[in-house]
């Protein structure tokens, strides 16, 4: 008796072709069936639940799985389920999970992040992405700018000046910075000789005759923005001219002296007017916060 | 015309057996029951984690086992680990067989326990099978339904506990209970208590027979050397094969002299199998030499006054009239593997870092001129506490003269226990001094507050751009 329970006998279908060709009943294993069932089961809750059908030019929404998240503007958006409404919902979280983090660094001054080990780890993870987002394409992704275009944030050189309020006002208000051409004004005499005296500012070895009557010119014309002692202006952003660093002409990749001192002719000559846009607009006043703190700290600031 | 289009599992209802192997079977299901159910309940003082002995601390990302403290970077570890399990299980497979199975395996051991509970219930084998037979009635329902319920609940407390070895246990307990325990434990309650109940009450011998993957390919580790569990047939059989003991052939003598063999064809071998096969038909793969037949064949052999012996642990060569010796040259092999990867992996766990200290360098850019002509690189220094102690470290450089290093204050820094800190460090040099354009030099740092100053170096490489 145990044995017929266990052990089902072969059933065909009553038919024999050709003496003894017969076909076989057999049946699904009931655990292969059930299993089918299942899945039929579970596609009618999904059908229920999720956005599945399409119907004309649109679809079935889904029943009893609402997505209800808030956006960064601070509306509440209640929507069907949806892979860009869980994103939001996803992005709401983290927002919420960072949150005591940045109220606690927008509360906080510059020099509290910089003694906190914690705060300003937290300030460096997020400036980076900020930072690349916002910044990397002019001043590429490790801060080190492009000479001739973009100003390098990472020496110790600072044209609008390099504490913590004067990379804020950078960021935040913008820059716009001009050097005049002389073309007009100098002769070409005149150019070369202030150009060999600037070079010779930085130390390099340039004839004595060209520089002194290049610092006559200097002091007629380009001291005004640079300057008596040609160090530059913070509050018009006029380059040091007596340090190594060089943000417009390239005079490290220069070959020779003449090289140099044509490169800066150039200069001298045309003129060069850059910009910085503003970003009061575009960023928070806790991102700018973090972004001024990050660039601060990349490159040494003052 | 009768076949099977396939076959429905035969159900199995093992018999109850005493003897040698049953009770080591019993000692191993104590020890490992013992070992599994209260070890998180151990408690072991801890300054900055519960206290608890063995703790896997995912939120974390530190494992706590006793006093080794495992990090996410001593993933290695693991792989250590299992190296010295697969040796392990090599091993022991050449040498005794498929014990791992009938001894260890957890599958034997929860099956066991709900075996127990089957017969505790519904009674011995005969109990249990006419139970199965008869009609439904209240006993019936009564019976099977409390199996399934016992079944249940020891499913529940094994999935429990599992659970309990990821958190705090009496904490998680109480707030599994309030509804507060995070989703994940709820989830893997369920998971567990839903395969557990399945496997070891549903399944059974048919997860080692079908899905074990072991059971598969365990007969590439077998030799003629290695122990099995096996019927004596020359023994058993003789030329006239088994008979009952009937009254010409109750005494061996008469058996031995009719060329009767040994076996009376009892059965008892075949009731007590907990994979149902019969062992009188050679070496199956079904075979998780759990040795109960061995129990169940002495026994008898005992009764009768036989010597003990017709099924035992034994090799294919013994058998055979061989000599054999289990531990030839692959079996040594393999223990020589073993020995040296446990020493290896205990050399590696003694001999780890108590900080780890990473040094990697900013490569965009390489390097920046400063205002007075200086060269200076940067590097991202990362120090890992692994200690349970507040460490104070003082961080320097050295093997690059004259060159100065700017931490922006921080040249002294406090890392708090099973913590790590990052920092930004500077270093500038003068380019004219520079002899080539990497120049290797290392970061140094030196435990201060401690009474044995531990120090660490990491070293790195300063770029120096020479195109000018």
């Amino acid at each position: 008796m145990s044995k017929d329970k266990t052990q089902k006998t072969v059933q065909t279908t009553g038919h024999a072709w050709d003496g003894d060709l017969q076909e076989f009943n057999n049946p699904l294993p009931t655990w292969w069936l059930w299993a089918f069932y299942a899945t039929v089961v579970f596609a009618i809750i999904y059908w229920i639940l999720y956005p599945t059908l399409p119907i004309g030019d649109t679809y079935t929404k889904g029943a009893f799985n609402d997505i209800t998240y808030t956006t960064e503007d601070g509306k509440t958006e209640t929507t069907h389920w949806n892979t860009r409404a869980l994103f939001e919902k996803e992005m709401q979280e983290a927002r919420e999970a960072q949150a005591k983090y940045v109220e606690q660094l927008s509360q906080a001054s510059y020099q509290e992040i910089q003694s906190d080990p914690e705060q300003s780890g937290f300030a460096f993870s997020m400036a980076k992405v900020l930072f690349a987002d916002n910044c990397a394409a002019c001043h590429q992704t490790g801060g080190n700018g492009v000479i001739g275009m973009y100003p390098n944030l990472i020496d110790d050189a600072w044209l609008w000046g390099g504490s913590f309020e004067q990379i804020e006002q950078t960021i935040r208000e913008g820059r716009q910075g001009n050097m005049p051409g002389f073309k007009g004004q100098l002769s070409s005499q005149q150019t070369g000789d202030v150009s060999a005296y600037v070079l010779s500012l930085s130390g390099h070895d340039m004839a004595e005759d060209e520089i002194s009557r290049g610092e006559q010119i200097f002091a007629a014309n380009c001291a005004v923005c640079h300057g008596e002692d040609a160090k530059g202006k913070t509050m018009m952003g006029s380059a040091n001219l007596i340090d190594s660093i060089w943000t417009i002409v390239n005079i490290p990749a220069a070959g020779s002296l003449e090289q140099k001192k044509s490169a800066v002719m150039q200069l001298v000559r045309n003129g060069k007017s850059r910009h910085m846009p503003a970003w009061k607009a575009r960023l928070s006043d806790t991102e700018i916060k973090i972004l001024t703190y990050y660039v601060h700290e990349m490159g040494g600031g003052k | 015309m009768t076949q099977t289009a396939y076959q429905s599992r035969i159900p199995i209802y093992p018999r109850s057996v005493k003897g040698r192997f049953r009770t080591i079977k019993y000692a191993v299901l104590t020890l490992a029951y013992g070992v599994y159910f209260l070890l998180p309940w151990l408690r072991w003082a801890r300054e900055n984690a519960p206290d608890q002995a063995v703790l896997f601390d995912l939120a974390g990302r530190h494992f706590y086992l006793f006093d080794l403290v495992v990090y996410a970077q001593d993933i290695f570890w693991l792989a250590g680990v299992l190296i010295i399990f697969a040796l392990l299980m090599f091993f022991v497979t050449g040498v005794a067989g498929r014990v791992f199975c009938g001894y260890f395996c957890f599958q034997t051991l929860w099956t066991d326990v709900y075996i127990l509970i089957e017969r505790l219930v519904q009674g011995e084998r005969n109990a249990r099978i006419k139970l199965a037979d008869a009609p439904w009635s209240k006993t019936k329902f009564f019976k099977l339904g409390m199996t399934h319920v016992l079944w249940l609940a020891m499913a529940f407390v094994t999935g429990l506990t599992f659970v309990l070895y990821w958190g705090n246990a009496p904490q998680l307990v109480l707030d599994f209970f309030r509804g507060e325990a995070p989703f994940a434990a709820y989830a893997t309650t369920l998971f567990l208590t839903a395969t557990t109940y399945v496997m070891a009450g549903l399944a059974r011998e048919q997860v080692c027979t079908y899905m074990c993957p072991y059971a598969r390919f365990q007969g590439v580790m077998f030799d003629r050397d290695t122990l099995i569990v096996a019927y004596d047939e020359q023994r058993g059989e003789r030329e006239q094969g088994r008979h009952k003991p009937s009254k010409d052939y109750m005494a061996r003598e008469a058996r031995i002299a009719d060329k009767v063999g040994d076996c009376i064809d009892c059965g008892y071998c075949v009731q007590v199998c907990p994979v149902g096969i019969d062992i009188r038909n050679g070496l199956q793969y079904q075979c998780i030499s759990c040795a109960l037949c061995i129990d169940a064949c002495d026994t008898i052999m005992d009764s009768i006054g036989y010597p003990r012996g017709l099924i035992r642990y034994t090799s294919q060569k013994a058998l055979e009239g061989e000599k054999s010796n289990p531990f030839n040259l692959k079996n040594l092999g393999y223990a020589l593997a073993l020995i040296a990867a446990v020493g290896l992996l205990t050399w590696a766990i003694s001999h780890r870092d108590k900080v780890e200290l990473s040094v990697a360098q900013f490569r965009q850019p390489m390097s920046v001129t400063l205002s007075d002509g200086r060269i200076q690189n940067r590097y991202e220094i990362k120090i890992n506490n692994k200690t349970s102690e507040s460490i104070r470290y003082r961080i320097s450089i050295g093997g690059l003269p004259q060159a100065e290093l700017d931490l922006g204050g921080n040249e002294e820094v406090t890392v708090s226990p099973e913590h790590s800190l990052k920092l930004m460090a500077k270093v500038n040099r003068r380019p004219e001094i520079a002899e080539q354009e990497r120049q290797s030099f290392e970061f140094v740092i030196r435990q201060i507050n401690s009474e044995q100053p531990l120090t660490t170096r990491r070293t790195t490489v300063f770029y120096t751009p020479l195109t000018r």
